[in-house]
């Protein structure tokens, strides 16, 4: 394809930036869980709580980000030909 | 606010209130003296005679609504199905075991199996909702063109799907087996039932709303219990805010238990009887030989002598079950061997990461730890019964939107879960470890009697050693309604999600597996002029001869295809997942470089875990012993090196060849904007 739509453009960087952070939370912070350990959340150490809990909740608000996001792409550049 | 509720939400709101108003009245019943036994049988009649009238209700004749639920299934319910659908027997019976058995480590799949979903969200779903047929092998075929990547498509689909379906139907064999007492083979054929009358005469419709159904009765069974034992045990009833303290508590016991006396007594007697197993496997045929010689002497002094005839039939016995030759032998004794070594080992303390002695094995655990979360969420975002779900929205808005409902409703599962092993964990340490054996709790006994519990009181001090009790991983949900020391109905409420857990995943895999048969290979390869009419009545007979070879199947009892499981990751994860993102997001991607990008991540992933697992195969052609794992990877993350492979090889082979005339159309399709799909 010779010339790229803006809507699509901005999908993929929204896409790829959501995807990077979607990376170090997983295997970035992950990689650090025993040295997290050292650290007390509500009892927890940190790193067990982040990888039980913590994480899930990010990866919810990637996912309402991006839908959100994505919504608002579409109602700015959809011209109604479908 | 009940009048804002859309007509479906005032349905399943009606349907949870019957529920519970049905657990309700059984508990009341069973205070009034009904024997355990019917609160078994009223569960497992009541629940599928629910699911059945949804299926008999949904039934249809329309092609769209039996493999896409006509395109009219609210976000909030996909999410629903999606969840039900998403977790099997094994997420609601094995996931709390696992994650008591290796703690920390057990949460790769808490991470790996919600991690998933990102990806779906992000990558996949909004792009195969655009799209809007009615499969995987669909989309690839209209991306890359031509019939040989439907058919490798359709190949690992079923591959991961069949493994799958099988451990379904075996799942509901044991519950049914263990809750209502019926013989294992029955259960199986009973769980058939139960998946047929959901699909058999709606389909993907019919799926859909049983799912629904199945999702409320599966969460509300695995919520209950664990809050009342967190209330007992805490005062608190939300377990997942407060098994920090308990947890802590558990670190406490463990750092003092661990190391007692008797502790390192026990695992020094199991390493010495790993030592005496390890000399005998080395002397073999010879120590065999001895052993029943040793036998066969010992029962004759004793025969001279004036003994109990009981000791001598004992005796006897031990003799007859001693291995028929050393090939058994060696086999029987290796396992011996392991699970004594296992026992040796000290415990690992439940919160700490990456646990090792030297900083090597800390990194082997740590690479084991972070391949398999890949692997699990690559494989995730492939399983094409996942994947299909979001063919079922009436929107692309939709399909995005209910990833976020799906991910909601299985992450207050996976949150729960490691609540669960803490308490279990808690209650262990704090009132089984060191009690005299005679004095052990109730549930402790029964769960023995079917083999799920077993104690051993290996230095005979009449006293149970942490190391001397060994739990099977499924107990651990089944077992905490008799722990909290609560009613037999919470126990039926639990086998009845777990059997919701298990019918809901069966009914969408046996769904993907009938429509990549009659839909991609019949439809789409051999008889593109049939008529709608008839290709639902081969959708529908294919669904029966799939359910009936699967329930065949799972009633032997295949040891092997259990834990074939976790290897669906791995497969559909390095078959699917390559092809499915580059053909999206990357328009140089070619009908070459996808299929030997697929023949060769799949190739690289089988290869790898029958090496791993099998050793060689001499009749395949490769290798005698066993492969060293590449860089410490067990097998079930084997998937590490097959999506790797796939990348690449889709790359280089895409970049020497020339994308079909037809891709640049299709990707400007899916790419652009609105939230319109398209008209199919």
């Amino acid at each position: 394809m010779s010339e790229i739509s803006p809507y699509w453009r901005k999908t993929r960087a929204l896409t790829a930036w959501l995807l990077l952070l979607w990376v170090i939370l997983t295997f970035g912070v992950s990689w650090f869980a025993r040295e997290l350990n050292e650290y007390r959340f509500f009892g927890f150490p940190f790193g067990f709580y982040f990888a039980a809990q913590g994480i899930l909740l990010c990866y919810l608000g990637i996912i309402v980000h991006y839908s959100r996001r994505m919504n608002q792409l579409d109602a700015e550049y959809d011209d109604g030909e479908a | 606010m009940f009048a804002s509720l859309t007509r479906l939400q005032r349905y399943y709101l009606y349907y949870t209130a019957v529920f519970l108003g049905f657990v309700g009245l059984l508990a009341l019943l069973e205070r009034n003296g009904m024997p355990p036994r019917w609160v078994g049988y009223a569960f497992l009649v009541f629940t599928v005679t629910m699911y059945a009238m949804i299926g008999v209700f949904s039934r249809t004749t329309d092609v769209s609504e039996y493999y896409v639920a006509g395109r009219r299934v609210p976000a909030f319910f996909n999410g629903m199905a999606t969840g039900a659908d998403w977790m099997s027997a094994a997420s609601f019976m094995g996931l709390a075991g696992t994650l008591y058995l290796q703690g920390f480590q057990g949460l790769a799949y808490v991470i790996g199996w919600t991690g998933g979903f990102v990806l779906v969200a992000l990558l996949l779903a909004p792009y195969l909702r655009r799209f809007g047929q009615y499969t995987i092998p669909d989309f690839l075929c209209a991306r890359y063109g031509g019939n040989t990547i439907r058919l490798i498509a359709v190949f690992a689909a079923i591959l991961a799907s069949f493994v799958y379906v099988v451990a379904q139907i075996y799942g509901v064999g044991v519950i049914t087996s263990r809750f209502v007492s019926l013989q294992f083979e029955v259960g199986v054929f009973v769980g058939l039932a139960g998946i047929l009358v959901c699909s058999f005469l709606g389909g993907m419709r019919a799926v859909t709303w049983t799912q629904v159904a199945q999702y409320l009765i599966l969460i509300v069974a695995y919520l209950t219990p664990v809050a009342i034992l967190s209330f007992n045990v805490t005062g608190n009833p939300v377990p997942q805010m407060v098994y920090g303290q308990v947890l802590e508590k558990v670190s406490a016991l463990e750092s003092r238990l661990f190391k007692s006396e008797a502790e390192l007594a026990v695992r020094e007697l199991y390493r010495e009887r790993a030592d005496l197993y390890a000399q005998k496997i080395m002397q073999l045929p010879n120590s065999l030989m001895i052993e029943r010689e040793r036998l066969g002497a010992e029962i004759n002094a004793l025969k001279s002598s004036d003994v109990q005839m009981r000791e001598i039939i004992a005796l006897e016995r031990q003799r007859r079950e001693l291995p028929l030759d050393p090939e058994q032998a060696r086999e029987r004794w290796e396992k011996e061997m392991f699970a004594a070594v296992d026992r040796s080992k000290p415990p690992i303390p439940h919160a700490e990461a990456f646990p090792g002695d030297t900083q090597a094995e800390r990194d082997a655990q740590r690479i084991n730890f972070l391949a398999l979360i890949f692997c699990l969420t690559v494989g995730t975002a492939a399983l094409p019964h996942v994947l299909m779900r979001y063919y079922t929205t009436p929107t692309v808005a939709q399909a995005r939107h209910s990833v976020f409902w799906s991910l909601l409703f299985i992450v207050i599962l996976y949150v729960t879960a490691p609540a669960y092993a803490v308490f279990a964990k808690f209650e262990v340490l704090s009132n089984l470890t060191g009690i005299p054996i005679a004095k052990l709790p109730g549930w402790v006994a029964a769960w023995a009697k079917v083999g799920l519990v077993s104690i051993e009181d290996i230095n005979a001090d009449g006293i149970l050693q942490f190391a001397e009790l060994s739990l099977n991983p499924d107990v651990i949900v089944l077992a905490t309604p008799e722990i909290a020391g609560m009613p037999y109905v919470v126990s039926g409420l639990v086998a009845a999600g777990a059997l919701a857990a298990a019918l809901s995943t069966a009914d969408g895999l046996l769904l993907t597996i009938t429509s990549a048969l009659s839909h991609d290979v019949y439809y789409r390869i051999f008889r593109p002029q049939s008529s709608t009419q008839f290709r639902l009545v081969i959708a529908k007979s294919l669904l029966l001869v799939v359910a009936v070879f699967a329930a065949t199947v799972a009633a032997q009892k295949p040891g092997t295809i259990l834990s074939m499981v976790a290897w669906a990751f791995s497969i559909a994860g390095s078959a699917f997942f390559p092809a499915l993102v580059l053909g999206i997001f990357w328009a140089r991607a070619t009908r070459a470089g996808a299929v030997a990008g697929m023949v060769v991540g799949l190739g690289l992933t089988l290869y790898y875990i029958l090496r791993l697992e099998f050793g060689g195969y001499a009749w395949l052609g490769f290798g005698d012993g066993s492969l060293d794992p590449w860089f410490h990877l067990q097998s079930t993350s084997a998937g590490v090196f097959g999506i790797a492979a796939g990348f690449l090889t889709n790359i280089a082979v895409s970049l020497v060849t020339r994308p079909a005339p037809g891709a640049a159309d299709f990707l400007a399709r899916i790419r652009r904007p609105g939230s319109r799909p398209e008209a199919p």
